[in-house]
């Protein structure tokens, strides 16, 4: 079996309670190397629970989360050691947060933000690092002047760009995604999904999106998970799910979509 | 008249010292690791150097020599106050002659005239954790010197390139102690800095008001962190000491009137009287160096 047949990342009966409040519930996925699987669910169906599950932000109940390293062995991401999930999360993952600020630092430069993943993993030439910064603020559509600009100067679609930069710059295989189009408005959200797709295209990324956005799934996600209670409810390819819902909750949530 | 109160060695109780002591062999097991302590109440407010005191009144025996230095002057109020402290409540000798004292507690300097083996030099800090401004939580602080995740204290010193063209830190300027734990050296110059690398001397840091201590065993390897094309430079000046003719000494700058007169005279004042002894002290101020 070629490893582009094994998963990158796969859950199995991931459950997560608030005291008696169910998180979510028994979800098992797979993604794999250069796919995007979207989520997508009403607010407080648990997708975030999920992402922060599948990201180890967050300890499960009970169930496991495997991932794929880079020397293709399948490791258990909750019985590795802290230092090494942390060295997983600033190399081979990158997370893109709804709200920039907490995916940026807001008192460092754009240059500092996107250079900080390759300080942390010994990078020491100032010149270097910053030709790396710019290669990659150029890529996102990032003017190389405001280099040393605060993310605070910066828009929302460029601040939204420069997180991307940020967790691009150490080639990560996974990204996780929170709501990355909410609050811009639809031509901004049209670029950015331009640059994702872009992104997933030329590097084999993975990437899973949490989104309530099903406009922003269908242009962007191979496959779609549909949540609701903390359950998934269906699962499958997402024209198909999208075009032809089976569940009725599914169908509820399509027929509720404006741009249907 | 009351009688004059009668205080345990060294102000503090044993027990305290006792702790205290546990705590500085931690420290010194661990170099460059932040131990706490149960920090106590000090004749004097926190941030006038309650850690250093407490270090030093710990450490204290009676043939103790002591010396204390605030920004290298021994004559300053800070200094003169611990000196007398420990005066009357040890009964211990105290110096400003560096080469004389066997302890030395400092603000913000470490003494020109090299230490040598057996001297202990007891540094005040207001703030250990180096991180502290980059990441206010101590939780993540923590798990980040567990980790020896330091790629932060990195992305400060590349701020301060891209801002300023140089590292722009003078005092406080982070360190690597033995490549393991990173370190704030307390608010001492960077010009200092190298001083601390290979000291035959034990150091030893004690902050009163954030309940911490660490310390550099002699002989520790101790590395200002800096970038391959932007190297840790130690400061220069332009000229000499106006008082000794120094060349090689930390300088102050001294307003001398209201007419922008100014000198640059050594901040270490025992390093200084040792080099004129020709001179009556002060004489030489009138030559009014004047530079930058």
């Amino acid at each position: 079996m070629s490893t582009a047949e094994v998963p990158l990342i796969s859950a199995a009966g991931l459950t997560k309670f608030y005291g008696v409040r169910v998180g979510c519930l028994d979800v098992d996925l797979e993604a794999y190397a250069g796919e995007v699987l979207a989520v997508v669910g009403e607010s407080g169906s648990g997708k975030s629970t999920l992402l922060s599950l599948l990201s180890t932000q967050l300890r499960p109940t009970r169930g496991s989360v495997h991932f794929r390293m880079r020397d293709a062995l399948v490791r258990d991401l909750f019985q590795l050691e802290e230092a090494q999930r942390r060295l997983l999360s600033r190399t081979d993952w990158g997370f893109v947060h709804q709200d920039a600020r907490l995916g940026l630092r807001m008192n460092v430069s754009a240059g500092g933000n996107v250079g900080e993943r390759l300080m942390a993993v010994g990078w020491r030439n100032y010149a270097s690092i910053r030709r790396e910064a710019r290669l990659w603020l150029a890529r996102v559509e990032i003017d190389g002047d405001r280099i040393d600009d605060l993310p605070t100067t910066f828009s929302g679609g460029m601040r939204q760009r420069l997180q991307i930069a940020k967790n691009m710059v150490s080639a990560p295989r996974l990204i996780f995604m929170d709501e990355p189009t909410g609050g811009l408005d639809v031509s901004v959200q049209a670029r950015l999904i331009d640059l994702m797709r872009g992104l997933v295209a030329d590097h084999g990324l993975a990437v899973i999106i949490v989104t309530h956005d099903l406009a922003v799934a269908r242009l962007l996600s191979h496959r779609i998970i549909v949540m609701r209670y903390g359950r998934v409810i269906e699962t499958g390819l997402t024209d198909q799910v999208l075009d032809d819902p089976r569940e009725p909750y599914t169908q509820l949530l399509v027929a509720s979509d404006l741009r249907g | 008249m009351s009688t004059p109160p009668v205080y345990n060695f060294a102000y503090l109780d044993e027990q305290t010292k006792r702790t205290i002591r546990r705590a500085i062999l931690k420290a010194i097991a661990i170099p460059g690791y932040q131990v706490p302590f149960p920090s106590r109440e000090m004749p004097m407010p926190f941030g006038w150097g309650t850690g250093g005191v407490q270090v030093t009144a710990s450490i204290l025996g009676p043939n103790d020599v002591l010396k204390v230095i605030d920004q290298g002057a021994d004559d300053t109020t800070n200094a003169v106050s611990i000196r007398h402290f420990f005066a009357r409540t040890a009964a211990i000798a105290t110096t400003t002659r560096t080469s004389e004292a066997t302890i030395i507690q400092t603000r913000h300097r470490i003494p020109e005239t090299p230490l040598k083996d057996g001297q202990i030099l007891v540094y005040q800090v207001p703030i250990p954790e180096p991180l502290r401004f980059l990441e206010p939580r101590e939780t993540e602080t923590r798990q980040m010197h567990a980790l020896a995740d330091y790629g932060l204290m990195h992305v400060k010193l590349y701020e301060d390139i891209a801002r300023h063209g140089h590292i722009a830190t003078t005092y406080a300027y982070p360190v690597m102690v033995d490549q393991r734990y990173l370190m704030d050296p307390s608010p001492t110059p960077k010009f200092d800095n190298p001083k601390m690398h290979m000291s035959p001397a034990l150091q030893l840091f004690g902050a009163g008001r954030e309940q911490r201590i660490y310390a550099l065993p002699p002989y520790t390897r101790v590395l200002s962190l800096d970038f391959e094309d932007h190297p840790f430079e130690r400061t220069r000046f332009t000229a000499p000491c106006a008082l000794c003719g120094a060349t090689d000494a930390y300088l102050d700058e001294v307003v001398t009137d209201d007419r922008g007169g100014r000198m640059f005279v050594c901040s270490d004042t025992d390093y200084c009287e040792r080099r004129r002894p020709a001179r009556q002290a002060g004489d030489g101020g009138e030559r009014g160096h004047e530079h930058r």
